[in-house]
Order: structure tokens, then sequence, then C-alpha cells
């Protein structure tokens, strides 16, 4: 496994390949707490996560969300990070809710691979195997990223909405009146974003933040002028802002476009997984990741395409307060 | 007189016959696209049939379902196939209004890296994924793995899918 020294020294190499980053510093780089105000965002890399096969090396997944949390807290045993993400309110009766994202099918859903590493390092923690549910709108939703349905309390469980159910009553913030689901109003005491990154027909984006359409009964009630402002509205729901706490982003794969469904043609493999727990600031860094592949690939930016992900921004404002899309202010390490 | 009445009602009842038969003859048959197991050599249909009426499209694609609403769909049509007991694909036939709705989603996305291919009133072909228009009818044929004869296997399927169209 590498050592803390060691991925410090990557997280510098990445502070200088980042030169869009002004404020990562040498400095800021070799102490990652150095950077108290701003957003720590990671993006941790693993180029043979896949193996020749095609297939994710279970192990090297682990590596790199070990790697990842590690970067993010500064703690290097994984438990010790795991603990510092729940924080001391988390104790092992809590429910733990993996909110993963099968929308677009087999071919670009949340990795079972990177939801069984999360889980395992939840339970190392204390967390009972069966107070962690992965979580989605439904069982196709969750068959497709090679779970099985479960809802043995021995074991992980596993189903979606069309089990639990939704509220009677609508949730209200701003443009967004939707119902909850009762997973994560009524179990979870702290969701985990898991989603996918890809591209939106409408959005442009759609990662940790648009990853909430899956928690609400009708989600395309919020799909209207490119989903803007209901992402933001949606996050803002105190039940959503309170209890999503943190995000483990899948970029192991991706489609940079014609998504959010899946296409083969436009598939790409960032091997990375983005984390941290300022959600504007992730779908932020997501964006650019996208953008900077979608100009490889010769394709019109996401504005020139008519699709900007202006929600980003919204949900920076001063009225939804969520994060900050400021490269400024986020605190970017790539490891 | 007796024998003259039962000629007429005779008469009469093939006329009806006729005309019912010609009836049901010029109505609409639905049409079901998705070739069961066997009918293509190689191909079986591993799933059950999901239809989406456009109201309902979004359960299955999100907000990908707008742009199909905007430019008239009707319903889609899924099923996931097995080429081979190997390699995993699913079938997506969107029906369309008309024509002209179905000429606009295939017109949406991007051709770079694609070659055409004859079927249906246009195709075109990936490593992973065969799609065509016909009529109608958008269809796609998307493979989640890639291979030596993957385009080939899902060209035979589409060109199928075209075939009961």
């Amino acid at each position: 496994m590498e050592s803390r020294r060691d991925f410090l020294k990557t997280a510098v190499t990445g502070a200088l390949v980042l030169g869009s980053q002004p404020t990562l510093g040498l400095a800021a780089a070799g102490d990652p707490h150095a950077d108290s105000g701003k957003s720590r965002v990671v993006v941790a890399r693993d180029p043979k996560v896949f193996a020749a096969s095609g297939k994710l090396d279970e192990q090297r997944v682990l590596d790199l969300l070990d790697r990842a949390v590690a970067s993010w807290t500064g703690r290097d045993k994984p438990v010790d990070g795991w603990k510092k993400i729940l924080g001391h309110d988390l104790g092992p009766d809590k429910v733990i809710g993996l909110k993963t994202n099968g929308l677009g099918g087999k071919g670009i859903s949340t990795h079972r691979e990177l939801i069984m590493a999360v889980a395992e390092r939840l339970q190392q923690t204390g967390i009972k195997a069966g107070n962690i549910v992965v979580w989605d709108r439904n069982r196709r939703d969750l068959e497709v990223t090679g779970m099985a349905i479960n809802t043995d309390q021995s074991k992980v469980r596993c189903y979606g909405s069309d089990v639990a159910g939704y509220e009677d009553q609508p949730a209200v913030w701003g443009s967004a009146k939707i119902r909850l689901a009762k997973i994560l109003t009524r179990e979870c005491a702290m969701v985990i974003g898991m989603p996918i990154l890809k591209d939106h027909s409408m959005a442009g984006v759609t990662f940790a933040m648009k990853n909430m359409y899956g928690v609400v009964d009708r989600p395309m009630d919020l799909h209207a002028t490119g989903c803007n402002p209901g992402v933001a509205d949606l996050n803002c729901i105190p039940i959503v802002r309170q209890k999503v706490r943190f995000t483990i982003g899948d970029a192991l794969s991706s489609v940079y476009d014609g998504g959010p469904g899946f296409r083969p043609e436009r598939l790409w493999y960032p091997n990375a997984l983005i984390v941290g727990e300022d959600r504007v600031a992730i779908d932020h860094v997501a964006w650019q990741m996208l953008e900077k592949k979608r100009a490889e690939a010769g394709m019109p930016t996401f504005e020139a395409a008519g699709r900007p992900a202006r929600y980003i921004a919204t949900a920076a404002d001063a009225q939804h307060g969520l994060g900050t899309n400021d490269p400024a202010r986020i605190h970017m390490l790539e490891v | 007189m007796r024998f003259k009445l039962g000629i007429s009602v005779l008469l009469t009842a093939m006329v009806a016959v006729l005309l019912v038969s010609a009836v049901a003859g010029c109505k609409k048959k639905p049409v079901d696209p998705l070739p069961a197991t066997g009918a293509v050599a190689g191909w079986e249909k591993s799933g059950d049939t999901r239809t989406y009426a456009a109201k309902d499209l979004w359960q299955y694609m999100d907000g990908g379902a707008e742009q199909y609403v905007s430019a008239g769909v009707v319903s889609t049509a899924t099923s996931d196939y097995k080429f081979k007991g190997q390699l995993e694909a699913t079938v997506e036939v969107h029906a369309m209004g008309d024509a002209a709705g179905a000429k606009k989603i295939f017109d949406s996305s991007s051709s770079a890296g694609g070659k055409s291919v004859a079927i249906g009133d246009a195709g075109i072909a990936f490593d992973q994924s065969v799609a065509f228009r016909k009529g109608s009818y958008v269809v796609r044929v998307i493979a989640y793995q890639g291979g030596a004869d993957t385009q080939q296997a899902l060209t035979t399927l589409a060109q199928a899918i075209a075939g009961k169209l």
C-alpha cells in the first residue's frame, strides 16, 4: 500500500500538473490540512484499476478508495479516515445509506466493486452490515450495478424506493415540490452519495447533486430549463442537505456525450474517484473533467451544445449556499 | 319463397363476414419488433419486454426522455439480449409519432466515429452499438462488451428488427 509520504508526493505532482488551480501551492499540497476555509476535493486515479479483461480489479478499487479517503481526511488508516467522515454522532446502530445511480443501465452505473469497498470500510468502523443500505429508485437501477436485492438485516441491505415508498406529504424548497424517499427520510441517519459521472442531455453534467433526482418520486418535474434551479433547489431541502453529507463519486468509467443513458461509443475511462463533502465543488471538478474530455474528442463545450450546467453556479449562489464553484476556494488534490 | 329467404340470409351473412374481414385487415396490427430467442441466429432474448408510454418514459431514461417526448415519442419497448450466451446487449425500439420525429432523434446523436450501414432509412454502426431509423421508428442496439464480431452481430440483429418494422 502506498505510504502517506508517497501519496503526498503524488499530491504535489498533481498540484504542478494542475496549473490552472492557482491556490494549490506546494505548501498546501504538502499539508492536506493547510487549506482551511477551502472545500477539499480529492481526485484519486489508478490507470490499472481495470484489468486487461475489462473487469475492475476489486483490490485496486479498495486501494484507490483508501488513497482517496486518506488524502481527503489526512488519516493514514482507512478506519480512522472513515470515522472522521462519519463524525462522532454516528454510532453502530445508525443506518448509513449509499445512494447509487443505475439509471443509465448496466453499462454506466455505479460500480458494484466500489459499492462493496465502501460497505466493507464502513463495517470496519463498527457499522453493522444490516445498517448499511445500498439504495436507488428501484430494483432495476440496483441490479444493473451488479448488486442483488436483499432486505435481510444480517447482511448489507439493498433495495429501492419501489419497496420502501415515498412520503405522502411533499417537501418544498423553491421550485422543488416533491415527495421524498422514505429510505432517506426515515431510515438513514446519513447518506453517502455514490453517483457515476455522465453527460446529461438536459443538465449538461450529472454527478453529485443531480444524483439526488433518484430520491424523489417524480424527478421529471425538476427537469425544466436544464434542471436549473431544480437540482439546486432539491439539494436545499433541509433533509437532503443535512443527511447527504459525503460523496464518493464514481468516475472509474464515464459517458462524455449522449448521456444520461449508456453510449458505448462515448464511453471513456477516467479511472478515478472524486471524493469530498462539498457537493458543489465536486460537481464543478466533475464538470471540468467532462469539458476537458469533450474538447479532446473535438466536441463542443456544454455551453455551445446548448446545455450548460448552470445549476452548479445556482447551487453556489447566496440564496442556496450549498458549496462553492469558485476554483480559488476549492482545494483540489490529485492523487 | 322460403328458399329465396334462405339464400338472402346466406348472402347477407357472407357479405358481413367479408366486410368484417376487410376492416380487420385494414386495421394496423400492433408491431412486436423484438425478435424471440432463436429468431436471429445466435441471439437469445434474455429479458422480458418492458414498454413505456411517453408519459412514463422518464422511468426508463430520466432526463433523457425529454428529447424523445418533445420529438413525439409514442412508446418505447426494450429488452435485453445475449449473443452466443456471452455478449450482452440491450435493444431499444422507440415508436415516434411520425418519420420526422424519428429523424429528429436519430440525427441528434453525434455520428463521429461511426460508419453508415444500410439498415432502414438510415443507419450507423459503432464498435459496440448500431442505430437506425425506419419510418416512424428509431432503434438502438447496444452491447456491453466489445469483440471482433460484436459489430457484425449487432448489425445482424438490427437488420432482423428492421425487417419486422
